[in-house]
Order: C-alpha cells, then sequence, then structure tokens
C-alpha cells in the first residue's frame, strides 16, 4: 500500500440537536486498508459521528472530505461508488427476497456493469456474507441476524460495483453484529478486516470492547461528543480510560499469545450503592 | 480478485442463476397473460351492451380501423364500436392503468401497502377541486357568458390531488419515517374535510350541476367521448411512460431513506416526483370518470403476490393490471342492473373494501411501522 493518505478525513466535526451537541470538535481520519474501530458508552455519540462521515448528516461545523474533496458537493451517484454503510437496522415493508435486497446494492451503482456480472457480484457476496441459501427467502420472514447478514451482503455488493468507478472506497458499519451469534460476528468482522486488506477504508461502531481490540488497526474512543482517545488499540486503552469512560470497575489483561489486551466482565464487583 | 471467504459451490451459484431465471421467466407469463386478458376484456366490453356486437365483429372492425380501409366500415355496429363504445373502453383502460399506478408509487412512496389515492383523501382531494372548479367556475363564467372548457377540470383536479398528497406527506412523515397510523387517520380527516365541502358545493349547485357532483361522487366511465380522451391522454400517456423512471429509486427508498440516499439514490428528488406524478394521475383520472376508489390498492398487492415488489415490474405491470380491472368493472356495473348501469365506484369499492379489511387482518403488523 503505497499510497497512505486518507481517504475520508472529518475535520473539528460539530453536530447539535435540541441544543445539545451530541458531536462537538471531532477529528477522524479514515486511512486505506485500515480498520478503524469507534467505541463509547451509550449517547458517546458514535452513531452520530458515523452519520457525518458518510454525509447522512450535515455538520453544524467543521467538514468531511471524501478523498480529498467536500463530500457534500460530490454528486450522490458518485458517492454511492465510493463509500458504503451499513446502518443500524433496516426493516422493508415489501416482502422482496433476500436476493433482491442484496441486488439493490448493485442496481444503481453497478448499472454500467452487464447483468452477468451484476449476478456473479450478487452471488459473490451473498456467499461471503454467508447467506447464499436463503437467497429465495422472503427477507421480511427472516431472523434480526439474518437480515443484518443480508444487509452487509448488499453492502458488499455496492463496493464491489462501485469499484469499477472508484479504487479508493470507504465502508461504514454501525453496530454490525448486534443482532449476530458469535460465530457470524466473528465472520463477519473477519470479512471486514478481509475487505480493508484490499485497500479500503473500513470504520466500525462497535460496543464489544473485546472484539473492538481484536479486530482495531486504530481504536477511537469517544464520549460525550468527543474523541477521548485514539491510536493503536493496546496503547489507547487502558485502566483509566475504562473507568472515567466506561464507568467500569475492570481492568485489563494481556491474553498469552498475540499480548492483545483483553477484559474479564467476571472481575465486576456489584457496588453497594 | 474474489470476495468468498467461503467460496459458492458450483451447485449454490447453479441455484442462484436457476432462481434469478426463474423470476424472470414468471414475469414474462405475468406480462403476457395480463396483456392477453386485457384485450379479451376489452373486445367483450366494447361488444356487450343493449345493442350487443360479437366478439369477432369487434375485433374485425377494429382491425379494419386500424389497419384496412376506414371507408369499408359502414353500418350501425360500426358506428356504435367507434363511436361510443371505443371511448368508453379507452378511458377505463386510461383511468384504470392510472389509478393502480398512482397506487403503487404512493405505497412506494409511503414504504407501506396500505396507502392508496382513494384511502387518503387524494381522490377526495381532487373531487373537491373538480367540483369546485364546476360550480364555482360555471358561476365566474356565467358572467361573461362562456362555457367551462373541459379542460380546466383536469387542471382544477390536479391541484386539489397535489395540495392533499403534499399535505398528508407533511402531516405523515416526521425525519423521513412515515407513521402509517397518522397517514391513515389524516386521509380520514382530510377525506372527511374534502366530502364536507363537497357536499356545502352541493348545497350551493343547481339541478344540473347537482347531477354533475353526483357523478363525481361515484365514478363512472358514461360521460366518455372522444373529445374526453384527448384531453385526458395527453396527460396520462407520458406520465405512465415516465413511470419506469422512478423504479430504481423506489427500490432503494425501500430500505429507507437514508439507505437510499448511501445508495446514491437522489432521494428529495424522486420523492417530489412521485408526489407529483400521484397528483396529475389522480386528477386527470378524477377528471375524467370521477372518484374510483381501490383500485390503487387491490391491483398492485395482486401484482406483489405473482411476481414481487421489484418496481421495475410491479409499476408498468400495475398499469396493465389496474387497466384490466377497471374494464372488468365497467363491464360488470353495465350488466347487473342492465339496460341502466350501475356507478363503477360503486362495484370497485363492492370488490375493493372486502379486499382492504382481508389486508388488515393478514397484515396487522405492518400498521405499526
Amino acid at each position: 500500500m503505497a499510497d497512505l493518505t486518507p481517504i475520508a478525513t472529518g475535520r473539528n466535526l460539530r453536530f447539535l440537536a435540541g441544543g445539545r451537541a451530541l458531536v462537538a470538535d471531532a477529528s477522524l481520519d479514515l486511512l486505506p486498508g485500515t480498520t478503524t474501530i469507534l467505541i463509547g458508552p451509550n449517547g458517546a455519540g458514535k452513531s452520530t459521528l458515523l452519520k457525518l462521515m458518510t454525509g447522512e448528516l450535515k455538520p453544524a461545523g467543521g467538514e468531511v472530505l471524501l478523498d480529498g474533496a467536500s463530500l457534500h458537493a460530490i454528486p450522490a451517484w458518485r458517492l454511492a461508488c465510493q463509500r458504503a454503510v451499513m446502518a443500524q437496522h433496516a426493516r422493508l415493508a415489501f416482502p422482496f427476497t433476500v436476493y433482491e435486497v442484496a441486488r439493490l446494492g448493485v442496481d444503481g451503482v453497478g448499472r454500467a456493469l452487464p447483468r452477468q456480472r451484476r449476478e456473479a457480484v450478487v452471488g459473490e457476496c451473498l456467499a461471503a456474507a454467508g447467506v447464499i441459501e436463503l437467497a429465495s427467502r422472503n427477507y421480511q420472514t427472516l431472523s434480526g441476524g439474518e437480515q443484518q447478514r443480508v444487509q452487509f451482503a448488499r453492502v458488499l455488493c455496492q463496493l464491489e460495483a462501485g469499484q469499477s468507478v472508484s479504487a479508493r472506497q470507504a465502508l461504514f458499519l454501525d453496530e454490525p453484529i448486534a443482532s449476530l451469534d458469535l460465530c457470524h460476528q466473528l465472520a463477519l468482522l473477519d470479512m471486514a478486516r478481509t475487505i480493508a486488506a484490499r485497500g479500503v477504508a473500513v470504520l466500525v461502531v462497535l460496543h464489544d470492547i473485546n472484539l473492538a481490540l481484536t479486530y482495531a488497526d486504530k481504536l477511537v474512543v469517544m464520549d460525550r461528543g468527543q474523541i477521548v482517545a485514539q491510536g493503536e488499540p493496546s496503547a489507547t486503552l487502558d485502566d483509566a480510560l475504562l473507568q472515567n469512560v466506561f464507568k467500569v470497575d475492570l481492568s485489563l489483561s494481556r491474553a498469552p499469545a498475540a499480548g492483545l489486551p483483553f477484559l474479564l466482565p467476571q472481575q465486576h464487583r456489584p457496588s453497594a450503592a | 480478485m474474489t470476495l468468498a471467504a467461503r467460496p459458492a459451490g458450483a451447485m449454490t451459484a447453479t441455484a442462484l442463476a436457476s432462481f434469478a431465471a426463474s423470476r424472470r421467466r414468471q414475469a414474462v407469463i405475468a406480462v403476457a397473460g395480463l396483456t392477453l386478458l386485457c384485450l379479451l376484456l376489452t373486445i367483450v366490453a366494447i361488444g356487450q351492451g343493449a345493442f350487443a356486437i360479437a366478439p369477432g365483429r369487434v375485433a374485425e372492425i377494429l382491425g379494419t380501423r386500424l389497419f384496412g380501409d376506414a371507408a369499408e366500415l359502414q353500418g350501425r355496429d360500426a358506428l356504435v364500436v367507434l363511436n361510443i363504445r371505443l371511448p368508453r373502453v379507452l378511458l377505463g383502460l386510461l383511468v384504470g392503468a392510472a389509478l393502480a399506478v398512482s397506487g403503487a408509487l404512493m405505497q412506494g412512496l409511503f414504504r407501506n401497502p396500505l396507502a392508496d389515492p382513494g384511502l387518503v383523501g387524494v381522490s377526495a382531494g381532487a373531487g373537491l377541486a373538480a367540483a369546485a372548479t364546476i360550480v364555482l367556475g360555471d358561476r365566474l363564467l356565467a358572467g361573461m357568458a362562456m362555457k367551462l372548457p373541459f379542460a380546466a377540470l383536469p387542471f382544477g383536479a390536479f391541484c386539489g390531488g397535489l395540495i392533499s398528497t403534499l399535505t398528508l406527506y407533511l402531516i405523515a412523515t416526521r425525519q423521513g419515517r412515515t407513521s402509517v397510523a397518522t397517514m391513515l387517520l389524516a386521509g380520514v380527516a382530510l377525506g372527511a374535510l374534502a366530502g364536507a365541502l363537497t357536499g356545502l358545493l352541493a348545497f350551493l349547485s343547481d339541478d344540473r350541476q347537482l347531477r354533475d357532483l353526483t357523478f363525481w361522487s361515484m365514478g363512472s366511465l358514461g360521460g366518455a367521448s372522444w373529445t374526453k380522451l384527448f384531453v385526458i391522454a395527453p396527460i396520462v400517456l407520458p406520465l405512465l411512460l415516465a413511470v419506469p423512471l422512478l423504479a430504481r429509486g423506489l427500490n432503494g427508498l425501500m430500505l429507507g431513506e437514508a439507505e437510499a440516499y448511501h445508495l446514491g439514490i437522489p432521494v428529495q428528488r424522486i420523492k417530489a416526483l412521485a408526489i407529483v406524478l400521484v397528483a396529475i394521475s389522480v386528477g386527470a383520472s378524477v377528471a375524467a370518470a370521477g372518484v374510483i376508489g381501490f383500485v390503487g390498492i387491490v391491483v398492485p398487492h395482486l401484482i406483489r403476490l405473482a411476481i414481487g415488489p421489484d418496481h421495475r415490474l410491479l409499476l408498468p405491470l400495475s398499469a396493465l393490471g389496474g387497466a384490466t380491472l377497471l374494464v372488468a368493472a365497467d363491464i360488470v356495473a353495465r350488466m347487473i342492473v342492465a339496460p341502466a348501469e350501475l356507478p363503477i365506484g360503486i362495484v370497485t369499492a363492492a370488490l375493493g373494501a372486502p379486499f382492504f379489511l382481508w389486508l388488515l387482518l393478514r397484515r396487522a403488523s405492518t400498521l405499526d411501522g
């Protein structure tokens, strides 16, 4: 990876809602080939920051650059070739099949591709997300976890189809594993890293600190709308941060093999109050 | 480069391809079947009436008119077919297609299968505006010794439809999310308000206007003529042709507005276009045939059951299905109480209202969206 200029940059981002700053002065670089994981307590502004970075929300102050250009100046279809987004939960009003939901990812972005290629992309991505067996099922009848994996397949389709237009891409995942079982949590995060290895800048909002420590190339910790720490995972998170930001009386341990830090919730003692 | 972490086995890849192929086959069958049914019903509808004409003769007359020497067309049956029955059936096809497509558009826009221009007061708003155009327009123009041009009606009805669609959308949608309960209740309120104002206009109107108003409120193809058709067709036909442009955008919108934006869909433009198209098509059809309910909810739903909710097929097939349904309803309306005829709105309501109730029972959960 020769070119390490950031694919997406947020500069001094600010977002207000109801007179409260949900994101205050946050700056973030997303580098190609890097998995950035955003953690923080509830209401820290993680999803808001992600939405600012994707262009879904307009910042009250600061700006977002995608590949050097101001995000809101990029036409929507071009933007869709440069970045894909998986939101927290997507419900569908009509009985689309899993195949059709995944195909939404290539319908717009990949319209220049021949039909065979589009169908092949959908097949590959359904397989990669582990949902190809569900292809003919009605999306509405799937479990929450299965729906989440189908949405992931759709996002993969969009990235794959957009690649012919823009080689520098970003992937945004907002709590992508919230309703998955452990096996699929690991599979999805593995997949996210595989995509990053291709040179995509990946930003993931996660709640599970252990998974965040395991999968992040770069860890970003948010609290009350501000980024309070960011950097290489084992250097970023420490016991003081856990106490102050996450309000837990736990301390980090080191896994014997890789030397990665981890947390044991079993250490927790209910407070006297 | 391949994405597959665990590669798709040859089996699943073939299965997927055959699944996609079978969906396409279904679509072809649906298109062919509906087209055939529509043609058959059209010919039956033209032949049916006090002066019955055999379907074979109807086809012959139409064929001669289209491809042969029109001068050969003498005789009473040709006159009846070309001057009386044909405009009526064509108007039915056009209005049915417009209503079904506007139903499908609204359902896509509101992301809910229960939206329908008749049900949520859009038709009532268009009807009110048409009534106002008749009663007040007549009064204004009477002073100037002019007759109200028919083209004023579709325009008035369009404005009424646009105002009610916009009002409804503003009330029911907050921050990109549509509350279905709010939408239906606001629709009831809008419909009631439009109904009350139409009633007030009826109170103010004279006998001739009163007959016209009754016609608006129940719907009828009885007033069909070539003149009417020539006013309505240039409005509705381009619109039906434009609708496929919205299909991909509406498909993306099914995921939600934010997701559609992420997919590169110009969400605001698609929404504005859908609202205007609904208002135009409902306005034009109300002006031509009065308020005909339930076509917009029954047809798209049946099409979805048959071939799935992909708008690229749903929209054109809804047009075809709506045209077929309205011509069928017109046959029924002229048959039950022959030689008199029922207002066609009564027939579609008798068909559609139980269907709507069934839909509610089956999908009670869609109300909680």
